[in-house]
């Protein structure tokens, strides 16, 4: 690993990236980077590519022409058990959560220690208690995926997303289905967790205040292209054309 | 994830790509079921730590199968006694039905009937299973938390239905077997006695592998082979499940299917490997 050689530079880096489903154009000489310790959302319309965005980071998919750097390495060189590793210094927290339905929601936060290290059981389970209790649910362990609601299924993803103590996060619209004031709590618990523990982040996400909450930076995707990268309040009063499209302020 | 989902799912209407021959898309298919029984075998180290997991298989699988293993071995063991008693009567040869189910039900009747329903109870619901988990992401979730999918999800049903499918066997030859004799008895007028006298007879032990009667043991091969190859079916198609309900339909419809002529095609292949090669 490159961690030494990349210390200052970015965490991600997406040069010129294309990526084609079929006739269809997702992503279009996309460029951006993401600063090591800081957080950038991407916002944009749906269906323009953005959890694609994520899947390249993480190397779910693969770019057809540019370049997806994370930690310094080119993602689509890196060999299997390298890229496995590359995965251990980073957390994805899916829209859903996608926790694994047949384990508990304590097994489910420690499935990446037992597969991954050899830990022993006592520390292994002090480690998920201390996660569960940073995500305020400290009494969840035996609670199943199916008994436990969307934002409680949210908070359990981050959990086991920081399990590792990942030093990049990608959080896939962190705040989608839940209502403000859970929404409020896990964009707090997002910010607490940047400011407390130094993570970088990527977050895809709608809502403008949970953008303007957890970021340093925000994105606007669109046509396959990042048109605009500004910090918040410049983004939010960006004159750009199609940011005013975006958010119903043509007229005015 | 949904955007992803959506994209992914307009991609065939997008392309329209011209269709691979039949026999092309059937060789890949198998080629990728070798692959993954490959893949997965060569984890086959791994089954000490996943001991838990083939157990719970195991019990699941069993638990699942055994009422039906026992009805239908039943009264498969039942027919076989009748079609066959009724036309060795006419040739005074009754005494020879026991030889007859022990060695229909030993040889053929007991791995097929056992392999069915597996291929109908637990492959079906393997499909199921790992396809609900490809479309809701638990799959992705598993490979960026560096987790082996193929020991954690695949090795476990691969060893446990190959390890559940004998001995089902075993029970659906034994019931077989005597309910070929209520039958002799009740209605070709054969005692029990005589029944089980020849149906012993014809299972007699070999001095090879651990002495068992080379139709047993021939019966019981077939069935981890069975086994093995309805789990890797029914992974496979698991796995590789995309677009929603209707994906995961498709996929436990094509992991029954696929696995029920496996079933019948290996069959002919190993009781000709093992009986005439």
């Amino acid at each position: 690993m490159t961690t030494q050689a990349t210390e200052g530079g970015p965490v991600i880096r997406f040069n010129e990236v294309c990526k084609r489903f079929g006739e269809k154009v997702v992503l279009d000489g996309f460029s951006m980077e993401l600063a090591r310790g800081k957080t950038l959302s991407i916002m944009g319309p749906s269906g323009v590519g953005k959890s694609v965005t994520l899947k390249h980071a993480i190397g779910l998919l693969t770019a057809d022409s540019g370049s997806v750097e994370v930690f310094g390495r080119e993602i689509s060189e890196v060999s299997t058990p390298e890229l496995a590793e590359m995965r251990k210094r980073m957390g994805y927290v899916f829209q859903e959560g996608a926790l694994i339905n047949w384990l508990s929601v304590g097994e489910n936060v420690a499935l990446p220690l037992r597969e991954n290290t050899d830990l022993e059981e006592d520390e292994l389970r002090a480690r998920v208690e201390e996660r569960l209790r940073l995500v305020h649910i400290p009494d969840a362990w035996d609670l199943m995926p199916s008994e436990i609601s969307g934002g409680m299924k949210k908070r359990v993803g981050i959990a086991r997303a920081l399990i590792t103590d990942p030093e990049l996060i990608l959080y896939d619209e962190p705040n989608a289905g839940l209502d403000p004031e859970i929404a409020r709590s896990i964009n707090a618990l997002i910010r607490e967790l940047q400011e407390g523990l130094g993570v970088s982040s990527l977050v895809v996400e709608h809502r403008i205040d949970c953008i303007k909450t957890v970021s340093d930076e925000v994105l606007f995707l669109d046509g396959g292209k990042a048109l605009v990268q500004a910090k918040p309040e410049e983004f939010f009063h960006s004159n750009h054309p199609r940011l005013a499209r975006f958010f119903g302020k043509e007229s005015a | 994830m949904a955007e992803a989902t959506e994209i992914r799912a307009e991609e065939p209407a997008a392309t329209s790509p011209p269709r691979d021959p039949a026999i092309l898309t059937f060789l890949r298919s198998e080629g990728e079921r070798i692959e993954l029984l490959l893949r997965t075998l060569r984890r086959l180290g791994h089954t000490p730590s996943r001991s838990k997991l083939i157990y719970e298989q195991m019990f699941l699988s069993g638990i699942q199968t055994l009422h039906v293993v026992l009805l239908v071995g039943l009264f498969i063991g039942m027919i076989v006694s009748l079609q066959t008693g009724i036309e060795l009567a006419k040739l005074g040869q009754q005494d020879q039905i026991g030889t007859i189910v022990a060695i229909s039900m030993a040889r053929e009747m007991g791995p097929f009937i056992t392999g069915t329903i597996l291929t109908a109870t637990v492959g079906s619901a393997i499909a199921a299973e790992l396809g609900t988990m490809s479309v809701s992401n638990e799959l992705d979730a598993l490979e960026v938390m560096s987790v082996d999918r193929l020991s954690l999800l695949v090795l476990p049903r691969l060893v446990g239905l190959a390890l559940i499918a004998p001995l089902l066997t075993l029970v659906c030859d034994t019931v077989g077997i005597i309910g070929g004799a209520f039958v002799a008895q009740a209605q070709l007028n054969v005692g029990y006695e005589m029944y089980m006298t020849s149906a012993i007879d014809a299972l007699r032990p070999t001095g090879f592998l651990f002495n068992l009667p080379k139709d047993l043991y021939a019966g019981l091969i077939k069935a981890v082979v069975f086994g093995g190859m309805i789990a890797t079916v029914a992974c496979n198609e698991g796995l590789k499940t995309t677009g929603g309900a209707l994906g995961v339909g498709r996929s436990t419809r094509a992991a029954v299917r696929d696995s029920i002529i496996g079933i019948i095609v290996l069959n002919y292949f190993m009781t000709w490997f093992m009986y005439q090669a």
